[in-house]
């Protein structure tokens, strides 16, 4: 479907020259050639395609793409999974993965062309040159091998140090990549480093031989807001410091216009958009930047809401009147409240000692009907510890839970089997949350199935409406989960969740593993859901962005505790916390005005 | 480290109580009357009958024999054989062979295990790698007695190339064939784990980064792909040398060993329970042993078992 | 920020505003049939000539074993010591052995043996290994360890020596049912140890958690969702196994404890061939190969299925 004819691309390239009047001034922030002569290309990328051979064929990875990097600049290159991105960030280093090969095009480094590199030359050039930050931090350091180690060893390798040099430096380099007390460290072993740890070593391994040109792929995508900022921040320092130029690969359009002066688009193997950040921010073009633009959870957006004017479905108090209401005695539009929830876990320290871990420390908050309440947390706040107690996965050491104003402590078995009904969860992992072995229809049945729910032809009915109302075809219900996309697995999950008629869903990073595309798709869906079935959600996430968009309430959690509470429009304007404001802070690109549509 | 040891200790506790028990029930259960035998055509006087079986305490309960047996042990006495002699000298001629036997089987199995599993997992789907793998199959399909007599056949009868059977002095070339005999089947396991572990090493994420540092190919491939794909590898190659000395029975028969398996084949016909009990009891121990020699290798490879 | 030098070939430029490359974000695939995850299994060694290979092997050698009358009629318990290791001559296409017995119709025949052998053991040792290992993996905890001692037990002692042990108090009442009581004693540990852990990692799964929340009881989430994700592993290793048990029954036969003489084996033809091998080495070589090319058959299918079956070589 995607069989475009290329030799037309080549043509189909217009250039628009907006280049913002007179600014043609010397600016600041990135070094330009000293004198008057236009400054020459560190990286130059020309009509550049690979392919890779598949059993079904050759699939056209790359597709004519052209795009340059001045030496010190920062450049972003954009896209969403299988959008090419990380392929062309691989070409250049040479190391192209499985059956990839380049089909046409070049490739130019300092003005020599090194599309077609011997091995020997691709070593001389790696490190030394071209440095690599990878993705996920965990898993590109070899566990078996010491931090210092593994530091040494680019060093060694490009001829920078040798010996007990090398170690000096090498601990050096780590203590610049921001690791205190980076002499003990060096001896550690990988999995005794946290994420952000293990990214700053990399980072230090990256810059060690101090390269020209760095390629940060997804360098922090993995890890927590927070410490994403400040990995970014201080990468931003180094390369300053040293000059060297660094190629972003994100999908995150925020965070490429903060931290690139010029940004690639791609889709689907092509480059579809490019120039200067803040033009493609606020005045893109191609239908497709213009559509990432605005799915782009930043600071400016709004509350979602849903297609229909909302929460007005007859017989269902309105958000409004649940509040009022809630505000009173009567608490009428209360489906759930927490009160001074505690877990505590038994674990071991790093010494084999006992200790008592506080996960969750007197914890309270209510969800009104037909609203949504978000817990924000980094990792080891603690958010899903009490998403599984109100699911009763976990069972809290104090504190209690009502539905509806019954203490879930005095249910019996078989009341808390129906009170299961509910209340379901959508978990984060599209890929783990579907049996691999089960069909669609088995997979939004089984709820059914287990509380019993009709006939098998009124299941089958079911599931159908279940189907429509997620926008899934009624065709899915016989493939399987490992033929769908992560977006379409997350709207079988929901439409599993929604099949007992529950009254609220429990959504565990539920959008976090998404495309920012599809991740709209079904934030909005969950609008609509909510507005048409007065569902109330509540929403455990790290993402503040993604809560700005879906979120009436918020808590803010870390290590445990609860650190601020409030209404959604109350804690954006007007964060109380250091620790909120942090995060917001950290939200990529927060402070971006966006284009918001013609 | 200390922790995760300890508790690896206390679990083969059991284990060597388990087996063992098991061992003697069994033999317990062997048919026959040894001591009807010992009297030869004329048999036993009664009086004799019972002085002997008090003093082997033969008229007590399993479990009773078995605690005595146990008491044996840990007093470094492991009994008489029937016609008097000591079990531990018959361990004493039995171990070495059998010990020398797999100790040199575990060396040919490692070395050219590892090495063919190098080159056929970097290049996976190769001429190299389709071959190896056929033949490793091969190796596995074929019973070792089989692969035995040819060896014997073509190697020493007609090419006469290394000896038929052992000498007495355990020369390295008349243990020689035995021992590959004995490693073939080790050997092509120990080809196909380590070939899966560097093929799925090669494409870790780290690898990528290693590369991506600028290190040659060899240094890649040796510091990161062969140190990692090498930890499975060599534990099981430490568990092996228990299975190779309880499993050397075959080989010892096809080449005329007086191994252990041997005298144990000899000793099960005859009904002489010390002995069988006694060898089995050690290799149970060696089992034991070689487990915890692969956890402490294992923890030592991995530093992630460290902080278990 | 907000003034920002252009360097030439950074212009703002967009390709041609092309939907049809565009697409609707997140389409259902509806051009193919659906895809279960054995279907695609199924696909992918539809495609591999070695499973064909395999499978014609093992349906050879079953046939065989079921049917040995179709293939000859010849008594391979009939002896003529005039033809003793005689040559192949128009009847008999693999000559005679010691006891001028027909090599062909003993080479058919002790398919039998072999094949029910390796089927039955097979059978046993998955049923035990897999309640012991799916109860320990699932409970955890004190189950745990008391099953995988157990396990380790049996690990602990020598199989070999073990087995003769346990044929030589079964010596007066041999039969292919003690052969493969025997083997099957030494063989569930093994496949427990497998399913210990692969219920260990399925019973992880978030899907499993979903169904947990959904009220679903501990057994019948065993039953949906954990062991039908578990069962690859335990699959490709029964499939092996059944080959190596067909060598073990052979083993045991060489050593003499094996199955009685009365039962025609090729393990027993390949041991009393061992002292003709220089005249005759036909003698050998029949029952062997029919017994390597057996359990050829099955290793290489168990190593097939295990690449069909890997979640990792799929997305």
């Amino acid at each position: 479907m995607l069989q475009a004819n290329t030799s037309s691309l080549a043509t189909d390239v217009q250039t628009t020259t907006k280049r913002a009047g007179a600014a043609r001034t010397q600016a600041s922030a990135e070094p330009p050639a000293a004198g008057v002569q236009e400054p020459k290309p560190l990286l130059e990328v020309k009509d550049f395609e690979v392919a890779f051979q598949s059993s079904t064929g050759t699939v056209q990875a790359v597709r004519k793409a052209s795009f340059c990097i001045y030496p010190g600049q920062s450049i972003a290159i954009v896209g969403e999974s299988g959008s090419g991105k990380s392929t062309i960030a691989s070409a250049v280093i040479g190391l192209l993965p499985g059956t990839g090969k380049v089909t046409g095009g070049k490739i130019l480094f300092d003005g020599k062309d090194i599309t077609h590199c011997t091995r020997k030359e691709y070593e001389a050039l790696r490190g030394s040159k071209i440095g690599l930050v990878p993705q996920d931090p965990m898993s590109n350091l070899n566990p078996v091998w010491t931090i210092g180690y593994q530091v040494r060893e680019a060093l060694v390798a490009n001829n920078v140090a040798k010996g007990s040099e090398a170690h000096k430096v090498a601990v050096e380099m780590l203590e610049h990549a921001g690791l205190p007390d980076a002499e003990r460290r060096a001896k550690q072993y990988p999995h005794e480093f946290s994420g952000g740890m293990c990214q700053r070593a990399l980072i230090g391994i990256g810059l060690a031989c101090n390269p020209k040109l760095l390629i940060a792929d997804e360098p922090t995508s993995a890890l927590d807001v927070t410490v994403q900022k400040r990995i970014l921040d201080h990468l931003n320092e180094l390369t300053s410091e040293l000059g060297t130029a660094v190629m972003f690969i994100t999908h995150d359009l925020g965070l490429a216009a903060e931290r690139a002066s010029y940004v690639v688009v791609m889709h689907r193997g092509r480059i579809v958009e490019s120039g200067p950040s803040l033009e493609i921010l606020q005045n893109p073009r191609h239908p497709y930047t213009k559509r990432l633009v605005q799915a782009a959870p930043s600071l400016s957006s709004q509350r979602l809401s849903a297609g229909v004017v909302r929460a007005q479905a007859p017989g269902m108090p309105t958000k409004a009147e649940g509040e009022q209401s809630g505000g009173g005695q009567g608490r009428a539009g209360e489906v759930l409240r927490a009160e001074h929830l505690v877990k505590v876990f038994d674990i071991r320290g790093a010494k084999g000692e006992k200790q008592q871990l506080r996960a969750v420390d007197d914890v309270s908050f209510t969800i009104s009907r037909g609203t949504t309440l978000a817990i924000v947390g980094e990792s080891g706040s603690g958010k899903s510890t009490v998403a599984n107690i109100l699911l009763g996965l976990l069972d809290a050491t104090s504190g209690e839970v009502y539905y509806e104003g019954v203490a879930a402590s005095t249910l019996s078995k078989t009341d808390m089997f129906e009170q299961r009904r509910k209340m379901q969860p959508v978990f984060q992992n599209p890929y783990g949350s579907l049996d691999p072995m089960m069909s669609i229809y088995r997979c939004i049945e089984e709820p059914l199935r287990i509380h019993k729910v009709g006939t098998r032809g009124e299941r089958e009915k079911r599931v159908a409406e279940l189907l429509d109302l997620v926008s899934l075809p009624r065709s899915a219900m016989r493939r399987y989960p490992g033929e769908l996309s992560g977006g379409q697995r997350q709207r079988v999950a929901i439409a599993r969740a929604l099949a007992l008629n529950p009254e609220i869903i429990v959504l565990d990073e539920a959008v976090s593993a998404l495309d920012v595309l599809v991740q709209a798709q079904i934030l909005q869906l969950l609008a609509d859901l909510q507005s048409e079935l007065s569902l109330s959600y509540l929403f455990i996430t790290h993402d503040l962005a993604v809560v700005r968009q879906s979120a009436d309430e918020v808590i803010v959690m870390r290590d445990g505790k609860t650190v601020e509470t409030g209404t959604c429009v109350e804690l954006f304007a007007n964060p109380q916390e250091q620790y909120t404001r942090d995060l917001i802070a950290a939200i990529p690109g927060g402070s971006i005005p966006l284009w918001v549509g013609d | 480290m200390k922790r995760y040891v300890g508790r690896r200790l206390l679990q083969l506790i059991p284990v060597f109580f388990g087996a063992t028990f098991l061992i003697y029930a069994m033999v317990y259960a062997l048919p026959g009357d040894p001591i009807a035998a010992l009297g030869g055509d004329k048999g036993l006087p009664p009086a004799v009958r019972l002085a002997i079986e008090k003093e082997y305490h033969l008229d007590q309960p399993l479990i009773v024999q078995y605690l005595y047996y146990l008491k044996g042990i840990f007093t470094f006495d492991f009994g008489v054989t029937f016609s008097g002699r000591p079990v531990v000298e018959v361990m004493a001629d039995a171990f070495p062979w059998t010990l020398k036997l797999a100790l040199m089987a575990i060396v040919f199995e490692s070395v050219f295990g590892i090495a063919f599993g190098v080159f056929a997992g970097l290049r996976r789907g190769g001429v190299f790698d389709s071959t190896v793998l056929v033949l490793s199959l091969l190796l596995i399909a074929v019973p070792v007695f089989v692969i035995g007599f040819l060896l014997q056949f073509i190697i020493g009868v007609k090419l006469g190339w290394l000896p038929v059977t052992v000498d007495r002095s355990m020369s390295f070339k008349s243990m020689l064939m035995p021992a590959i005999v004995l490693g073939a089947v080790s050997f092509a396991y120990i080809l196909r784990l380590t070939r899966t572990e560097v093929a799925r090493n090669a494409t870790a994420d780290y690898v990528r980064t290693a590369t991506a540092k600028g290190l040659s190919r060899p240094q890649v491939v040796t510091r990161h792909i062969l140190r990692n794909s090498l930890i499975p590898v060599i534990t099981f190659i430490g568990a092996d040398l228990g299975a190779l000395m309880g499993g050397a029975i075959v080989t010892e028969g096809i080449f005329n060993i007086p191994g252990v398996g041997g005298t144990m084949y000899k000793a099960i016909f005859q009904g002489e329970a010390a002995t069988v009990v006694s060898f089995t009891t050690i290799l149970v121990l060696v089992y034991i042993f070689t487990s915890l020699i692969v956890d402490l290798l294992y923890a030592a490879l991995d530093p992630r078992i460290r902080y278990e | 920020m907000s003034e920002t030098q252009v360097y030439p070939g950074q212009e703002h430029t967009f390709s041609d505003i092309d939907e049809t490359g565009l697409g609707a974000v997140d389409a259902v695939p509806d051009d193919r049939p659906p895809a279960s995850l054995l279907g695609e299994a199924w696909r992918q060694l539809r495609r591999r000539p070695i499973f064909w290979i395999s499978a014609a092997l093992i349906l050879f050698s079953v046939l065989i074993a079921l049917f040995p009358w179709l293939f000859t009629s010849v008594d391979p318990r009939y002896a003529e010591l005039s033809h003793s290791l005689g040559l192949p001559e128009p009847g008999h296409p693999f000559g005679f052995d010691k006891q001028g017995r027909d090599i062909y119709a003993r080479t058919i025949y002790g398919a039998r043996a072999s094949v029910a052998v390796g089927v039955l053991t097979m059978l046993i040792s998955v049923t035990i290994g897999t309640i012991v290992g799916s109860i320990a993996g699932f409970r955890g905890g004190w189950a745990d360890s008391l099953l995988s001692r157990v396990t380790d037990v049996f690990f602990a002692i020598p199989f070999v020596l073990a087995a003769i042990v346990i044929m030589q108090i079964f010596k007066e009442s041999r039969s292919i049912w003690t052969v493969v009581v025997v083997i099957s004693l030494f063989g569930w540990p093994q496949i427990a140890r497998i399913c210990r852990s692969a219920v260990m990692e399925a019973k992880q799964e978030e899907y499993v958690t979903a169904a947990r929340a959904l009220g679903s009881g501990g057994l019948s989430n065993m039953l949906r969702h954990i062991l039908p994700n578990a069962a690859a592993p335990i699959i490709v290793y029964a499939t092996v196994a059944l080959g190596s048990y067909i060598v073990t029954e052979a083993t045991l036969s060489f050593l003499g404890i094996g199955l009685p003489p009365t039962i025609v084996s090729w393990g027993a033809d390949i041991s009393s061939a061992r002292s003709v091998l220089r005249e005759a080495p036909q003698v050998l070589f029949y029952p062997a190969g029919a017994l390597a090319l057996t359990v050829l058959g099955f290793i290489m299918m168990g190593d097939v299925v295990r690449d069909a079956l890997d979640p990792k070589a799929r997305k």
